[in-house]
């Protein structure tokens, strides 16, 4: 149920983002990128804890009017961020998390590939898919 | 242009000559190259041809359109017929035969060094006209082959830019330099490959000659031809047999090639044949490959080592990625052979024109079947093929790919039933077997019973100890003392668990371990001791090695004499007896209602000890001296169990503190009694987390002891860990088995710590609280003042 799903790198450079085109799609864009800064702050906040027992999933990273703003960071600070639309009905935690890690698992499949160069731009027809699939689901 | 009407036969046979024709796939033909190839192979006189190439519109457009191809046809099926050049007999002609053309061997073969072999499509060229297109949907149209009508391999891919024809013009391309086959000049049919084209030739040069229909299915196999080119594989041997082309064996790839479109042809003849299959000619071209890199036929080639090799190909980095998601099935970042022959197929197949598809076709799931018997016959009945798929597959390897048809266009005729399902059903199996392979983490050996344990983790290892206690010894009534101690984490019931459990303990151990097991007292005294380092008590030879030394927040320190006194001074004590007498018969797993019961019971021998020490924390000033006594006692409580070794020093601290510094020790005092007796009660085992509040507490317990010895008439005294650590230290030596004792020790360690750990979290917040309550205390003294001095 996502409007715009990014896929951000370590270095906070979009390696990856869709959004629905029927909206403007700058304006996700810039939701993305202020979203960042909430999951860094969600990051360091648990960094002090061992890194084992930093969860990935980050929850809502702040609710606007219209959407909401979800977060998810791997191990090695990938972070995947999902906006979906409030007038949706609110979809349950346990399914932004299945996004999510169907997201992650996609990604992970793309790293495996041997011809993708990390820190490229995601270009996996099957991660396209994924998504499009999770973008369908929504709105 | 005149329009043309066209039997379905000849709009058939058209457009499968366009396809091929159009090597651009740009719809229009240049009014070279193959066109005028196709027009020589009609055997028709150059000014013929050029007479149709005017008037088919072609020189005036300067290509040719399909219509204007059209019409050129048409015209050369008239000139082939003698009839009369004119655009009015176009249509007039009913009944013309389809133009034949001729493609001669030299023609062909120079055409095929340049272009994939398409052995095959060769041979027939003279005797079968129609080439099986079954044969090798792409392949054959390599180049002239197509030419024949049956060539159309392009007809089962009239939308695709001709197949066909594009694979002609990528071969240059194709990576390590593939070599197109040259065209064997195989004399007509006969030169089949016995093995497989024989039997589907016949059928198909009967068919051919009717000119009708042979264009089954041709999918694209040019790819077979060109990936044939990446080596010389021996199949190609018995290729050439089948190429009735090429002279040159420029490269065995050729034969390969050949062969595979042999087979393709067959197949197609038989009927429509997945176009994703792999020949068994391909299939061991590919599987050479495989060994080229990995040696190890049923190993893996790393995804490096893959991405070297399929760089060769020149394909773009973008379409090379998408080979790979669709070939590493079980996406582990390597390719086993079935992959890597379906990677190896998929990029021949992109080198020829084809698409890729969205989805791996079926026929290249890699399947489980080893692969090791690829024969590489391509006799494997191809004509088996036909139906694709076992066929091919049994032949040789049981291996998915089977297959051969040539058939590639992106149409994925999944019929092909094997291997997907078994190679899915494999690598889910795989898949599966991995995730269960994940064991789960073996529980906790601490946690050895399953008792249904009430709470906190102390009491998980109190119940543990307890069980333990009861398996190897009779300890029955330390439970109860086990149990104790994990109530005791609380504070308030601190004072009263001590009490009581001191009692208890005390009791117990008067009466168990005291009186039977002095040595195992002392020797878990003594490891307990040792594992807080500090008892330089007469530490009796302690069984088992010492566990890490840690100190006891329970009575470790006492050694079994001070243990013995306490407990017997314990003993003493009604009150305590009294709390003996309750606690054997409490169920370990409720040691609170006892506790609760006992502090009760102690509450009168306390006196304001008690009360003044729960509500210590809000009113310590006040009730100091009350708390300091009661801390001393308390402090004993914990201190003894907890201190192994410490020495008496404590407990004279703690007499004096109790006078002078009541205050400050009383709530030093409580705080670390409460420390201690929750951790003493649990497990008397040196705690770690809680080591810097046990050291404290163990000067004070030092002292206390040191009052202990003056102080007789502190029942309490004995606390519940004393007790506890009696008994435990009794129980391992009764039971005297080292690797049970130590076993016990480290259990007991385990849930000191557990406790400790909670006990400190607790007292943490104790102290949080505390100091909240102070600072909102200043406040009001200061909102006080001004009001005193006015």
């Amino acid at each position: 149920m996502a409007v715009c799903v990014a896929v951000i790198a370590k270095e906070n450079y979009p390696l990856y983002i869709r959004s629905v085109p029927t909206q403007n799609e700058l304006k996700f864009h810039y939701t993305v990128h202020t979203s960042l800064d909430v999951v860094e702050e969600k990051v360091s906040a648990v960094g002090k804890a061992l890194p084992d027992q930093r969860e990935l999933y980050l929850g809502l990273l702040y609710p606007t009017e219209d959407y909401k703003v979800y977060g998810y960071v791997t191990n090695s600070k990938v972070k995947f961020v999902i906006v979906v639309d409030s007038s949706n009905t609110s979809l349950r935690d346990n399914e932004i998390r299945s996004m999510f890690r169907k997201l992650h698992s996609s990604f992970t499949d793309v790293m495996c590939n041997p011809f993708y160069n990390p820190g490229d731009t995601i270009q996996s027809k099957s991660f396209d898919s994924i998504v499009s699939a999770m973008m369908v689901q929504s709105s | 242009m005149e329009s043309l009407t066209l039997s379905d036969v000849e709009q058939k046979y058209y457009s499968d000559l366009f396809v091929y024709c159009d090597v651009d796939n740009t719809k229009k033909v240049a009014s070279n190259g193959k066109v005028l190839d196709l027009f020589r192979a009609a055997q028709l006189s150059n000014d013929v041809v050029l007479q149709i190439t005017e008037l088919c519109g072609a020189t005036r457009l300067g290509h040719f359109g399909r219509s204007q191809f059209y019409i050129a046809l048409k015209l050369i099926a008239l000139a082939q017929s003698g009839l009369p050049l004119r655009v009015e007999s176009l249509n007039s002609v009913k009944d013309l035969p389809l133009p034949r053309f001729v493609v001669g061997k030299n023609e062909q073969e120079s055409r095929h060094t340049a272009m994939y072999p398409d052995t095959e499509n060769q041979g027939p060229y003279s005797s079968v006209i129609p080439r099986p297109p079954g044969r090798v949907p792409a392949k054959k149209l390599s180049t002239h082959e197509v030419i024949q009508p049956c060539v159309s391999a392009v007809e089962p891919q009239p939308d695709t830019t001709s197949p066909v024809v594009s694979p002609h013009q990528s071969p240059p391309t194709s990576p390590h330099a593939w070599r197109k086959h040259k065209r064997q000049a195989s004399g007509g049919a006969v030169d089949r490959p016995p093995a497989v084209a024989g039997a589907a030739w016949p059928p198909f040069r009967e068919a051919q000659p009717a000119g009708d229909g042979m264009w089954a299915s041709h999918s694209p196999p040019p790819v077979q031809e060109s990936w044939v080119s990446f080596t010389d594989t021996p199949p190609s041997s018995t290729l050439p047999a089948v190429h009735p082309s090429s002279a040159q064996e420029s490269t065995t790839v050729r034969t390969v090639a050949s062969a595979a479109t042999t087979n393709e042809i067959q197949r197609q003849a038989s009927g429509y044949e997945d176009p994703w299959k792999i020949t068994d000619e391909q299939r061991q071209y590919y599987i050479n490959q495989f060994k080229t890199i990995q040696p190890d036929l049923t190993g893996f080639i790393p995804g490096s080592a893959a991405k070297e090799f399929f760089t060769k190909s020149k394909l773009p980095i973008l379409e090379l990625s998408h080979i790979w998601e669709l070939s590493d099935f079980d996406k582990d970042g390597a390719l086993t052979l079935d992959e890597f022959c379906a990677a190896f197929h998929l990029v021949v197949a992109r080198k020829n024109g084809y698409d890729l598809p969205e989805k791996l076709p079926e026929s290249l799931m890699p399947k489980l079947i080893d692969l090791d018997d690829s024969a590489g016959v391509p006799e494997s009945a191809p004509e088996v093929g036909f139906s694709s798929s076992p066929v091919e597959v049994t032949p040789n390897k049981s291996p998915s790919m089977p297959s051969l048809n040539q058939n590639w266009p992106e149409l994925n005729q999944s019929n092909e039933q094997w291997e997907t399902f078994s190679e899915r059903s494999s690598s889910s199996q795989t898949l599966t077997q991995f995730d269960s392979n994940i064991a789960p983490a073996d529980p906790d050996t601490a946690i050895v019973h399953p008792v249904p344990i009430r709470m906190t983790p102390s009491k998980i290892h109190m119940q543990e100890m307890e069980l333990k206690r009861t398996a190897s010894d009779h300890t029955h009534p330390t439970s109860p003392l086990m149990a104790k101690p994990p109530e005791l984490s609380e504070e308030k019931k601190l004072a009263a668990i001590k009490f009581p459990g001191s009692t208890v303990g005390d009791g117990y151990s008067s009466s168990d371990s005291f009186t039977s097991d002095q040595e195992p007292i002392s020797s878990a005294v003594t490891r307990q001791r040792s594992h807080s380092g500090t008892s330089p008590e007469g530490l009796k030879a302690v069984a088992p090695p010492p566990p890490p030394p840690r100190p006891h927040a329970s009575h470790s320190r006492s050694s079994s004499l001070d243990m013995n006194r306490n407990f017997t001074a314990v003993a003493a004590g009604t009150q305590q007896q009294a709390g003996v007498v309750a606690f054997p018969p409490a169920v370990p797993p409720r040691p609170l209602p006892t506790q609760t019961s006992v502090p009760h019971g102690h509450r009168p021998v306390d006196g304001d000890g008690l009360p003044a020490h729960s509500s210590t924390s809000p009113q310590q000033m006040p009730e100091q001296p009350n708390f300091a006594d009661f801390s001393q006692f308390q402090v004993f409580a914990v201190e003894q169990p907890v201190d192994d070794g410490d020495t008496q020093q404590d407990g004279g601290q703690v007499e004096k503190g109790v006078d002078a510094a009541g205050a400050v020790r009383a709530t030093k005092n409580d705080t670390q009694a409460e420390e201690r007796t929750p951790a003493t009660v649990n497990s008397a085992k040196g705690s770690t987390p809680l080591a810097p509040p046990p050291k404290p507490v163990r000067r004070r317990l030092k002292s206390e002891d040191e009052l202990r010895p003056d102080v007789e008439d502190h029942p309490q005294k004995s606390s519940v860990v004393p007790g506890v650590l009696a008994t435990q230290a009794s129980i391992p030596r009764s039971i005297g088995k080292d690797k049970k004792a130590i076993q016990a020790s480290i259990r007991r360690n385990k849930e000191t710590n557990t406790v400790l750990a909670r006990l400190n979290s607790e007292l943490q917040q104790q102290l949080k609280d505390l100091l909240e309550e102070r600072i909102s205390l200043e406040v009001q003294l200061e909102q006080l003042r001004p009001f005193s001095h006015l």
